[in-house]
C-alpha cells in the first residue's frame, strides 16, 4: 500500500470515523482514501473550505468527544496553528498528519523534513507541547497512526504524525491483518469531559470546551497542568531505535526517512570498518535525549543528519551537553541526501578526529619521532667510539699522546704558574687605578652638578 | 407562594458580564428559553464566539464549545457531524461572523449545515472597546473611524441575512430586533423556528438579532435603543429571508 | 543482499507497473521490498519512473540514485539515468525506441527490442512485461513461479485470459539473455 493509504486505513481501524481536510500535494491520497472508506464505515469525510475551517471541525468533532483526523502538509499545517493552539488549551484529542514538502513559503512538493521546529517547538501560540511520531517505514506509519489516537485520548492532546512525501508516496508491504480493528487501549479515561450533548452527572458534569482564563492566577495553574501532562508524557512515551551502537564511535541521529537512507550509508561504512551506529527517534517530542546521552560511552562525535538545513540537531546538542562535536549533513528545499553523500561525510569525520585528540596525537607523535631519533644518535655515537677504543692504531697514539701530554703539561704548569704571578701583579695595579678613579668620578660628579645648574 | 416568574433552566445563576442596557441578556434568555421550551436544551451543544458573548459557556447551561476568532460555524460542524441528533448552535457578534468568520458562516451556510446561528449585529466591535465592524453603517463614528464610516474608504456593510439567503444551504433566514417588548416576542419565535426547523433537519438556520451597545455607541441605554429604531433599522430591515417551508414573506 | 532497479519510461508505457511486480514477485519469496514512484509535476510531463529495492534485511534507502540496474523504456529516460548508473551494473533499453545512442562501455547492455516483440505476439500492450521478462533473465531477481503467480494474482480473475499472452511476452524477454 502506499504510505499515504495505510495511513487513512489505519485511522479507520483504530475507530477514527471525522475527516476534515483541504487538499494539498503530497497528501492528497489521504482526503481521497478518507472520501471513499468513509461512507462505508458509517463514517463522516467533510472537505472544507479553508485548512483553517478543517482544524476548527476538528475541534468540533473532537471536543465533542469522536476520534477524528485532519492531514496536510507544510503550508496547510502553517493554517492549522492556530486552531492546533485552541485544541491544545482546551485539552482535544485529535490527529494531525503532516506529510512535510519543501518550504518556505509555497516552497516545493517534494519531501522535506524542515517543519521540526514548527512541529516540536509548538508552531501555534502559547505555552504547550504536542507529541510528534515520526514513521521511518510504511508500516511503522500505520501502527504509529493508530498509536497516535491512543496517546490523543490518553492524554487529551493533539498528536501530530509527521511523514514526508516519500513516506506518504512510497509503497512497501504492510502487514493490515495486524492493525486491522484495532480496540482503544483498555486502560484509556472516559471521556466525561466531552462536549456530548449529554444530561449532567456527577461523572459527566456540563462539558465546557475551552482555551480561555481571563485571570492569569488560573491561566498559570492551567499552563502548570498540561506542563505536569506533558512531563509525564517524557517520562512515559520516548521511542527511538538503536542500531550498531555496542562500539559506535560515530553516531548518527536520523529520523523518517532521512534515517533509512542513512541506515544504508550506516551499513557500507561498516563494511569498511567504520564504527558507525544509529539512534532513530521516533518520538520526536518527547526527544530521546537520555538515548542519545547515553552512547557517549563509546561515541566520540556526532552527525546529524536531515532535510533540512538543521534543526533536529538543536535537540542533539542539547542532549549531548557539549560533551562530543555534534557534525550535520542536510539537504533541503524537497533534495533528498543520498547514500553516498552520507557515506562521504562519515568517512571524513572518521579520518578527521576531533581538535584535541588531534593536537595530542601530533603531539604524542612528535615526541616518538623525537626519542626516536635522539635514539638513533646516541646508538651510533656509543658504536663508533667503540670502534676507535679497539682500534691498534688509535691505542698506540693514545700511548703517544699520554707522553706527550706529560711533558705538555710540565710545561703548561710552568706557564700557569707564570700567569697566575702576572695576573696577581696586574690585579693589585688595577685595584690601585681603581681606587684612583672612583677618587676623581667623585670630583667629576660635583662638577657636573654645578655645570647642570 | 404560586411561582409567577422563574428564570429559565437553560442558563446559569452566574451574572452577566455585559455593560448596562446592552441587549445581549434578553437575547441570551430568549436562545435559553426557547432550548429550555422545546425540550432539547439539556442535550443541546452551542459554540460561544470570540467578542463580547465570549463568556456565553459560563451563561448557557448545557455542554459548551469556546472557539478560535469566527470559526464557530466550522467547530459546530464538527460537533453535529458526531452529534447530529443534538441541538447545536453557534452565538456569534457581526465582527466574528461577517468579518474575520466570513468563510467559514458562508460554507457552513451552503453546506446547509444542520445548525442554528444566532447572530447578534450591533454595528461594532463591543470588547475591544469600539472600533468599526463590517457591519458599522455609513458615517457611523467609531474608534477606527473617527470621521465617520467612509465608504469611500472602506466600503459598505455586511449585509448577512441577505447575502446568505442568495444560497441554497439555508432552510431559514431572519433578520429580528429586540428594541421593545413587540419585537423581543418576534425575535423568541424566529429563533423557536429556526431550532425547530434544525431539529426537523431541514438545513441551516440563522437568526440576526439587531441589538444595541450603548456603551461604545456613546449613549444612554434609552437613546441606544431610539438609535436601533430610527438609524439600524432602515438600513437592516426586519424580516425573514429564507424560509424553505413557508416559500416566502411573513 | 540488496538489489535495487530504476525503472523509466514514459506515462503509458507501464514503468511503474513493471516496478510493481518486480517488488510484489519479491515479496511472494519473502524480501523485503519497496517501490517509490516519481510524484508531482514531473509526472505531468509525461515522464515517469520508479525506484525498486529488494533485500533479505530491513531496507534502507528506497532511492535509487545509482541504479545497478537501469531499465530506460525511451530515449529520454535513457539520457537522464544512465550517467547516474554505478559501473559494471546492467542497463536494459527499449531498443525498439532508441536507437542511434552512445552507450556506456562499463555496464552491461542489454538492448530489448520491446515493441517489436510484443508486435510479433499480436498485442502492443505486452512491450513492458517484455521488458520484465528481460529484467527476469539478466539479474533472475526472483524464480519464474513466483512472477507468474504475482502476475496471475495481479490480473484477477477478470483478466484470467491475459495470463498466457503477458506470460508468453515475459519468457520471450526472459529468452532474450537467459
Amino acid at each position: 500500500m502506499k504510505g499515504n493509504e495505510a495511513i487513512a486505513e489505519a485511522a479507520i481501524q483504530a475507530g477514527c470515523r471525522f475527516f476534515f481536510g483541504y487538499p494539498i500535494t503530497p497528501q492528497n491520497q489521504i482526503p481521497e482514501y478518507m472520501s471513499k472508506r468513509m461512507p462505508q464505515v458509517g463514517g463522516c469525510f467533510l472537505q472544507s473550505e479553508s485548512e483553517v475551517a478543517a482544524i476548527n471541525m476538528v475541534y468540533g468533532a473532537g471536543g465533542a468527544g469522536a476520534r477524528v483526523m485532519t492531514s496536510s502538509s507544510s503550508p496547510g499545517i502553517s493554517l492549522k496553528q492556530e486552531g492546533i493552539s485552541y485544541i491544545v488549551g482546551a485539552e482535544v484529542p485529535c490527529v494531525i498528519v503532516n506529510m512535510v514538502r519543501g518550504g518556505p513559503g509555497l516552497g516545493s512538493i517534494q519531501p522535506a523534513q524542515s517543519d521540526y521546529y514548527q512541529a516540536t517547538r509548538g508552531g501555534g501560540h502559547g505555552d504547550y507541547r504536542m507529541p510528534v511520531l515520526a514513521p521511518g517505514s510504511v508500516q511503522e506509519a500505520v501502527t504509529l497512526t493508530q498509536d497516535a489516537f491512543d496517546l490523543a485520548d490518553r492524554y487529551r492532546t493533539p498528536v501530530m504524525v509527521l511523514g514526508d512525501g516519500l513516506i506518504g508516496q512510497m509503497m512497501e508491504p504492510v502487514d493490515m491483518d495486524q492493525a486491522a480493528d484495532r480496540k482503544p487501549a483498555e486502560d484509556l479515561p472516559a471521556k466525561t469531559w466531552a462536549a456530548t450533548g449529554h444530561k449532567p452527572t456527577d461523572e459527566a458534569p456540563r462539558a465546557i470546551i475551552n482555551s480561555l482564563y481571563i485571570d492569569p492566577v488560573v491561566l498559570e495553574q492551567h499552563c502548570m497542568k498540561l506542563q505536569a501532562k506533558y512531563d509525564a508524557i517524557e517520562a512515559a512515551e520516548c521511542r527511538w531505535q538503536e542500531e550498531m551502537l555496542e562500539d559506535a564511535e560515530i553516531v548518527i541521529v536520523a529520523y523518517g526517512t532521512t534515517a533509512r537512507i542513512a541506515r544504508s550509508a550506516m551499513r557500507k561504512c561498516r563494511e569498511k570498518g567504520i564504527k558507525v551506529g544509529m539512534i532513530r527517534p521516533i518520538t520526536l517530542w518527547p526527544f530521546p535525549e537520555a538515548a542519545i546521552r547515553a552512547t557517549l560511552k563509546t561515541a566520540k562525535k556526532f552527525l546529524c543528519v536531515e532535510m533540512s538545513t538543521g534543526q533536529m540537531i538543536d535537540d542533539v546538542k542539547l542532549a549531548v551537553e557539549g560533551q562530543r562535536p555534534v557534525e550535520f549533513y542536510g539537504r533541503t528545499g524537497g533534495m533528498v541526501p543520498t547514500v553516498g553523500e552520507i557515506v562521504e561525510k562519515l568517512e571524513s569525520m572518521n579520518g578527521a578526529k576531533t581538535g584535541v585528540e588531534q593536537l595530542l596525537n601530533q603531539t604524542g607523535a612528535a615526541l616518538d619521532q623525537a626519542a626516536n631519533a635522539a635514539q638513533k644518535t646516541f646508538a651510533s655515537i656509543g658504536q663508533k667510539i667503540e670502534q676507535k677504543v679497539n682500534d691498534p692504531a688509535f691505542v698506540q697514539k693514545t700511548e703517544e699522546l699520554k707522553q706527550k701530554t706529560g711533558e705538555f703539561a710540565g710545561k703548561a704548569l710552568d706557564g700557569l704558574a707564570k700567569g697566575a704571578t702576572l695576573l696577581g701583579e696586574g690585579l693589585n695595579k688595577a685595584f690601585g687605578a681603581l681606587s684612583g678613579l672612583v677618587s676623581g668620578e667623585k670630583k667629576n660628579d660635583n662638577n657636573d652638578k654645578e655645570g647642570n645648574e | 407562594m404560586a411561582v409567577v416568574f422563574k428564570k429559565t433552566n437553560m442558563l446559569t445563576d452566574k451574572p452577566f458580564h455585559y455593560c448596562p442596557g446592552c441587549t445581549h441578556g434578553i437575547i441570551h434568555r430568549l436562545v435559553a428559553e426557547v432550548l429550555e421550551e422545546l425540550g432539547i436544551g439539556e442535550t443541546a451543544i452551542g459554540v460561544a464566539p470570540v467578542g463580547c458573548a465570549v463568556f456565553a459557556y459560563d451563561y448557557f447551561n448545557c455542554d459548551m464549545m469556546e472557539a478560535a476568532h469566527g470559526r464557530a460555524p466550522a467547530v459546530a460542524t464538527g460537533a453535529k457531524r458526531v452529534h447530529p441528533d443534538k441541538a447545536v448552535f453557534t452565538y456569534q457578534g457581526d465582527g466574528d461572523l461577517a468579518s474575520i468568520g466570513a468563510a467559514e458562516i458562508v460554507h457552513a451556510a451552503t453546506r446547509g449545515e444542520k445548525i442554528t446561528v444566532i447572530f447578534v449585529n450591533n454595528a461594532i466591535y463591543g470588547m475591544t472597546g469600539g472600533q468599526m465592524a463590517p457591519t458599522t453603517l455609513p458615517g457611523q463614528v467609531t474608534t477606527t473611524s473617527p470621521y465617520g464610516r467612509d465608504t469611500n474608504h472602506c466600503g459598505f456593510p455586511v449585509k448577512v441575512s441577505e447575502m446568505l439567503s442568495t444560497l441554497n444551504g439555508p432552510a431559514y433566514i431572519e433578520r429580528v430586533s429586540v428594541h421593545d417588548v413587540p419585537h423581543i416576542k418576534k425575535a423568541k419565535a424566529a429563533i423557536k423556528k429556526a431550532f425547530t426547523l434544525q431539529m426537523e433537519g431541514k438545513g441551516f438556520t440563522l437568526v440576526e438579532v439587531i441589538s444595541s451597545c450603548p456603551t461604545n455607541w456613546g449613549k444612554t441605554p434609552k437613546e441606544a435603543l431610539e438609535w436601533v429604531k430610527s438609524d439600524m433599522l432602515p438600513a437592516y430591515p426586519l424580516g425573514v429571508y429564507k424560509d424553505i417551508t413557508a416559500g416566502g414573506e411573513e | 543482499m540488496e538489489k535495487q532497479f530504476l525503472i523509466a519510461g514514459f506515462g503509458g508505457q507501464g514503468v511503474l507497473l513493471i516496478g510493481q511486480l518486480i517488488a510484489k514477485a519479491a515479496m511472494r519469496e519473502d524480501f523485503e521490498v519497496s517501490w517509490m514512484p516519481s510524484y508531482g509535476p514531473e509526472m505531468r510531463g509525461g515522464e515517469a519512473n520508479c525506484a525498486v529495492v529488494i533485500s533479505d534485511e530491513e531496507i534502507g534507502s528506497p532511492l535509487v540514485t545509482e541504479p545497478p540496474v537501469l531499465v530506460a523504456m525511451n530515449k529520454p529516460s535513457l539520457a537522464k539515468f544512465m550517467p547516474k548508473m554505478a559501473p559494471g551494473g546492467i542497463l536494459l533499453y527499449n531498443a525498439s525506441l532508441i536507437e542511434d545512442v552512445e552507450l556506456r562501455d562499463d555496464v552491461t547492455v542489454i538492448p530489448v527490442p520491446c515493441n517489436q516483440i510484443a508486435e510479433e505476439l499480436g498485442n502492443q500492450r505486452t512491450a513492458n512485461m517484455v521488458m520484465l521478462g528481460a529484467v527476469l533473465g539478466a539479474t533472475r531477481f526472483v524464480g519464474a513461479d513466483s512472477l507468474k503467480e504475482t502476475l496471475r494474482e495481479w490480473l484477477g480473475e477478470k483478466r484470467a485470459a491475459m495470463l498466457d499472452i503477458n506470460w508468453q511476452a515475459i519468457e520471450r524477454g526472459q529468452a532474450l539473455n537467459a
